[in-house]
């Protein structure tokens, strides 16, 4: 740690709380003159002045300023209109990048999250869960350009290279080229975000699993229902809020795929999604009108999923 | 994009070229600098390139002289990421005071954008053209106006082969275009493989078998075509590009002249592309691949790979027409500062190349370097075939505006996926010349 570090150290340390408190006496000074009634009802909106205006810097200004830019050429000189909207929806290869994310969403979503319960539920009943669940949560601390460069030796079209070819040898089968054919790409590529993600998903789900009261379980086991009865009829619906917060997560991660397909195909081969589209529009095409209406468009295929979310989590605050 | 490709190369190249040569790399002939009895000029600048490592440790070793004699201070960014960081830096208003281009496609752009600074006040070009040859001046010309000056140059298209290998099954370095062809059907007929081809290289895969059509086009059409087409005035489905595209696709496409076959072409990483040189017996006898080649035989093979002994090279043989395709990396000027004019004024000298030269990994486009700067026989061939070619033409992918280079990328890939594919593959390229170059 070097001296300049040192001091920012001391600084966020020392500094942070000091403004804090500093920032509410200087609010109450603010209030006194106001009429008494009134302090009680604006001291709220004081105080969250400051996230106000954070937010608004980094957050709004930022989202309406891509909104304006989408409306402009590619310099950003020129107010085009839509037409950026109509050269993207016009493209061949915007069609095929939508084609990919909506692959991506639906099987990247659910397939993390069925294996994901599948695992939670499972190594819920065994003594050797915590080392089975480490093992599985592993790759989560992996970052996506590295398991990107991982799963490209993994599926290397020389067996002695590539592990999955050698496994298809050993089976008899004829070496393939993962990653040249559409749609066999996108899902190998699928495989590997999955590989990363399960984890996340099994550790909330068996968080939540903890959380369904073993009584309730053990009635309805008297009650002579089977496992299966069990898992569908009482497992899954307890589950069902703890299943839309990794299912909605997942999702957004998977909108926003961008280092695995980059790192592993470069959007080659038809394996284009709506985050490489929009690095190749803004830095390799330098255009930032393109570039601003795919990030709208990825924004606008959002929202309704954290709308989604934000009701979910009002609706579960609501019945406790 | 293009501007990585062969840097690794390089780096390998240059490492290996300064460790075997410390005594040349340590002793360059310090030039005075260009400002030679004036004030030193103090001062600072600010230099962003993409060269790390030896690379950078050349460059910064080529400018050590000019930093003795003016007393600047220097502030060297390298990053492999060039294209994104200068693009930012320059649109949000800070650009460095001079920086390497990514590539020719991008510097038009910065130039039209009225980024870069004229260096036709800043460099004496006629002094230039003593040294180099017009073609070095035209490169780095936007609209008439000199923008970007050479630091080194690349090489491309040369065929290598392994000596001993063609010396068992009896093979001779072709002469002219037939002698090639005819070479390459005999080693067919021998039942051998003829090409070592690998076109993987991340989000740049594809880029190897751009140069292998640009070298066709050359070679078939001539020059004149090689202008219009990467001009974007020739259409990619006229007849010159798919002759083109079917010559490089007659070899690389087909199982029974290049190893592996085409999955393997297409998923080989382009630094081991000419690994079956070395194989025993030969897995192929012939590879097609620029200057930085070598360094990737010597870093795979350190045993068994000797330049002149077990791999060299002979120049591409030209077909109707001969000539000589090559890369380089450019470098431009984002502020007109007092120091940043001297250190371009000082970056174009024979002084200031030949350090980089001495050093290994680099050719330099300066006439006045001489050959005996050259740390070895290889790259003193390879900069002969420069200095004495006459029709030399820059990496056209290089040229065209970036997103026809990428789909240029793209396209090879497709076609070598597909070759019964063809009209699909060069009806999408002109899809994409109608949009990039209209900006």
């Amino acid at each position: 740690m070097d001296l300049g570090t040192g001091v920012l150290a001391v600084v966020v340390v020392v500094g942070v709380p000091a403004i804090t408190v500093l920032y509410a006496l200087a609010t109450e000074w603010v209030l006194r003159f106001l009429p008494e009634r009134g302090r009680p009802r604006l001291r709220p909106w004081l105080w969250l002045l400051p996230a106000f205006a954070f937010l608004g810097i980094f957050l709004v200004y930022p989202t309406v300023y891509t909104v304006v830019l989408s409306l402009m050429d590619r310099r950003s000189e020129e107010f085009v209109g839509y037409e950026n909207y109509v050269d993207l929806f016009g493209q061949q290869l915007f069609w095929q990048t939508i084609a990919n994310s909506v692959m991506w969403l639906v099987f990247y979503t659910t397939i993390t999250v069925a294996f994901g319960l599948i695992v939670a539920v499972l190594t819920d009943r065994v003594r050797y869960e915590t080392g089975v669940k480490a093992l599985i949560f592993i790759p989560m601390a992996i970052s996506f350009v590295a398991a990107g460069v991982i799963w490209n030796f993994m599926y290397d079209f020389n067996p002695e290279v590539g592990t999955v070819n050698a496994a298809v040898g050993a089976l008899g089968g004829e070496p393939q080229a993962w990653l040249f054919e559409w749609p066999r790409n996108t899902f190998m590529l699928i495989i590997v975000g999955i590989w990363m993600w399960v984890g996340f998903a099994m550790v909330i789900l068996s968080a939540g699993l903890k959380g369904i009261s073993t009584e309730l379980l053990e009635a309805a086991r008297m009650d002579g229902a089977n496992e299966f009865q069990v898992f569908f009829r009482i497992i899954v619906p307890l589950l069902a809020p703890t299943i839309a917060v990794v299912g909605t997560t997942i999702v957004i991660v998977a909108l926003k795929t961008f280092d695995i397909v980059w790192v592993m195909t470069g959007g080659q081969f038809d394996t284009d999604v709506i985050g490489t589209l929009f690095y190749e529009e803004r830095f390799t095409n330098r255009d930032a009108g393109a570039a601003s209406a795919v990030a709208v468009i990825l924004l606008l295929t959002i929202i309704p999923v954290m709308l989604f979310n934000i009701r979910r989590f009002r609706a579960q605050e609501e019945t406790r | 994009m293009p501007r990585n490709r062969f840097l690794a190369g390089i780096a390998v190249l240059s490492l290996l070229a300064a460790a075997c040569q410390p005594s040349a790399s340590q002793s360059p002939a310090a030039p005075g600098g260009p400002s030679e009895g004036a004030e030193p000029l103090g001062g600072s600048i600010s230099i962003l390139a993409t060269w790390t490592d030896a690379e950078q440790e050349s460059f910064l070793a080529m400018i050590q002289p000019w930093v003795d004699a003016n007393g600047v201070e220097v502030e060297y960014e390298g990053n492999r990421d060039l294209s994104t960081i200068l693009t930012t830096r320059v649109e949000g208003g800070d650009p460095p005071d001079v920086a390497g281009l990514p590539n020719p496609g991008a510097m038009a752009e910065f130039a039209r954008n009225g980024d870069l600074i004229d260096l036709g006040d800043v460099i004496d070009v006629d002094a230039m053209l003593a040294d180099y040859n017009e073609g070095y001046i035209a490169d780095g010309t936007v609209d008439g106006t000199l923008v970007g000056i050479f630091i080194k140059i690349a090489v491309k298209g040369l065929i290598w082969y392994n000596p001993q290998a063609f010396a068992d099954a009896g093979y001779e370095v072709p002469t002219d275009w037939d002698g090639f062809t005819d070479l390459v059907e005999q080693i067919r007929s021998d039942g051998a493989t003829p090409w070592g081809v690998g076109l993987e290289s991340g989000a740049d895969s594809g880029w190897p078998g751009t140069d292998w059509i640009e070298d066709f086009v050359l070679r078939q059409s001539g020059p004149d075509i090689y202008d219009q087409w990467w001009q974007g005035e020739l259409a990619w489905s006229s007849p010159e590009i798919r002759a083109a595209f079917e010559a490089f696709g007659a070899w690389a496409a087909d199982a029974d002249y290049v190893a592996g076959g085409p999955n393997n072409v297409l998923s080989v990483f382009f630094g081991n592309g000419g690994d079956c040189l070395f194989a025993d017996p030969a897995g192929c006898y012939l590879h097609h691949q620029a200057s930085f080649m070598s360094g990737f035989f010597e870093t795979n093979f350190p045993d068994v790979a000797v330049a002149g002994d077990t791999y060299d090279f002979f120049g591409m043989p030209g077909e109707s027409y001969t000539g000589v395709t090559q890369s380089g990396d450019l470098f431009g000027m984002f502020r007109d500062t007092p120091q940043a004019r001297s250190l371009m004024q000082y970056l174009v000298t024979a002084d200031a190349q030949q350090i980089w030269v001495e050093r290994g990994g680099a050719i330099s486009g300066n006439g006045a370097v001489a050959l005996d700067a050259y740390p070895d026989d290889t790259s003193r061939r390879i900069a002969d075939i420069l200095t004495s070619a006459e029709v030399v033409r820059f990496d056209a992918g290089d040229k065209m505006p970036a997103q026809m280079g990428r789909a240029f990328f793209g396209a090879i890939l497709d076609y070598i996926q597909n070759p019964a594919n063809l009209d699909q593959v060069l009806s999408d390229l002109d899809a994409v010349q109608a949009e990039a170059y209209g900006n």
